[in-house]
């Protein structure tokens, strides 16, 4: 217990750097899931294809290999940045993928007379698709997307082994230093994690009841 | 408003100068041959009632009017313009041609006035203030000014066609196609909605109408289209059709509606 109490501060800073490679790939992927969303339902058939390409690619690689690639594959060629900025290039990329089909499965769910009714007015793809998909996607796509984040959150643990100081790898050195209390340490590990991904899931769910009340 | 008694006049059509002309027109839908060498030729403020039985290509018709479906093969000019394929100019072309459906298709997550005014903000480039004063006018014609600060589910469905028909007519377009406009409203509100049409009609505009509803055909129509299978099978005024057929499809379908 006091192995806990006694390093809190460790905690609290692994817990800062959780939230802000969270935030950062949370952000970026989000908006480039978006883009690709619409390039998966663009009229361009290149566009539709490479966006298809992508999310089946990303979607069904280990998010680890990911990880690697950008730790280890950018860096020989010749790119070098911090571990936190591949970090966050690599829950980016990953989780884009994941964005991109919350946010398609909400256009899906915009009756399609709607962007008919846009074209027949005389806009374009890109109008039809902010003044009237989207806004109208959001209200079912917003608890799914924040079941991607909570994935997101937990993915961010896998960033201790590229020596991320994130949660988890604070958690580890702690777990090392005071090998007595191992279970103790993983057990507020979890704890913290908890605290991120309980709210956001409790959220969740309120905002699906409250935009399905709503619709 | 004003009602056009036993078939509308005849418009003025001294020049001949169609405003849409359909031409050898082909569309497929994979191997489904949907429109078979369609001519017709549309004067500027007629009114074609088009009908036919169910699948017979009438909305499909109404869709590659204003391109919302390619044509395989054939020639769509509206105003002796071509439509492109796709693209900005498409899209502004697009806007000449109004089109009302049947589900209505109002912005759901807009208010009428914001309906109304979406398409002269973003694509007509009107500022704000100019485009609401004219929306305003719009609904206030279409009889629902009273509800311009309402979103489409919290008003009836003939009062969302008619906005929606005022979101067609906020765009100043030089033809309305309708397409079956009537066929999901209950019965009581199904005349609300062609006097608006009617209405319409008597001032002029150049109209495409697909609807089971005769006595709208024969009371306002120039002439009446039956279509079948993808092709056009008779084209004739509404009395003409109506009292004496010449096609066996046509005098099959009457009497099918007729009935019920
Ligand atoms: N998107 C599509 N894909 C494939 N086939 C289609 C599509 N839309 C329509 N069709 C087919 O094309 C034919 C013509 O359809 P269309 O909707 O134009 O008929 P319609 O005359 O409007 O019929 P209704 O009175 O039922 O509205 C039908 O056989 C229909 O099944
Ligand atoms: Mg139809």
């Amino acid at each position: 217990m006091s192995a806990v109490l006694d390093n809190l501060p460790i905690y609290v800073t692994g817990l800062a750097w959780t939230l802000l490679l969270t935030l950062i790939a949370g952000s970026v992927s989000l908006l480039a899931g978006t883009l690709l969303a619409a390039a998966r339902i663009s009229p361009v058939p290149l566009l539709r294809a490479g966006g298809a390409l992508y999310v089946h690619v990303l979607r069904n690689t280990p998010i680890t290999i990911v990880f690697f690639f950008a730790a280890f594959v950018l860096p020989q060629l010749g790119i070098s940045l911090s571990y936190f900025t591949f970090a966050v290039i690599a829950l980016s990329l990953y989780y884009t993928a994941f964005f991109c089909e919350a946010v398609r499965a909400g256009i899906n769910a915009v009756s399609p007379g709607q962007a008919e009714a846009a074209r027949a007015i005389g806009l374009g793809f890109g109008q039809t698709l902010c003044h009237v998909i989207l806004p109208q996607a959001l209200r079912s796509v917003v608890p799914p997307l924040i079941n991607v984040l909570i994935a997101l959150i937990k993915s961010t643990a896998v960033a201790s082994a590229f020596g991320v100081a994130e949660l988890l790898s604070n958690a580890e050195a702690l777990a090392n230093a005071e090998s007595n209390a191992v279970l103790w340490v993983l057990g507020a590990t979890c704890l913290f994690y908890l605290l991120l991904t309980v709210p956001a899931g409790l959220l969740a769910s309120y905002l699906e009841a409250k935009l399905v009340f709503n619709s | 408003m004003q009602f056009a008694v036993e078939g509308a006049p005849a418009p003025a059509t001294a020049g001949r100068d169609p405003l849409i002309v359909l031409a050898g027109v082909n569309k497929f839908y994979g191997s489904h041959h949907v429109l078979r060498d369609v001519d017709l030729s549309i004067e500027r403020g007629e009114v074609v009632v088009l009908i036919g039985p169910s699948g017979s290509g009438k909305s499909t018709l109404c869709r590659t009017i204003n391109r919302l479906e390619s044509i395989q093969s054939g020639r769509i000019t509206i105003d002796r313009q071509a439509l492109p394929e796709e693209g900005a100019e498409l899209a502004r072309l697009r806007s000449e041609v109004g089109m009302v459906f049947q589900s209505f298709n109002l912005f759901a997550h807009m208010t009428l006035l914001q309906n109304v005014t979406l398409g002269p903000i973003k694509v007509r480039g009107l500022r704000r203030a100019d485009a609401e004063e004219k929306a305003m006018a719009l609904l206030e014609r279409v009889g629902v000014g009273g509800h311009a600060h309402k979103l489409p589910s919290q008003i009836s469905g003939g009062q969302q066609q008619r906005a929606a028909i005022a979101r067609a007519l906020a765009m100043e377009p030089k033809a309305m196609l309708f397409d079956e406009p009537t066929s999901a409203l209950d019965p009581e509100m199904i005349n609300e909605v062609l006097d608006v049409m009617r209405g319409l009609a008597d001032s002029g505009m150049t109209m495409i109408v697909v609807t089971h509803e005769m006595g709208f055909a024969r009371s306002a129509a120039h002439r009446v289209v039956f279509m079948d299978q993808g092709s056009i099978l008779e084209d004739a005024p509404p009395a003409a059709f109506f009292e004496n057929p010449r096609c066996e499809r046509a005098r099959d379908f009457l009497s099918k509606i007729i009935t019920h």
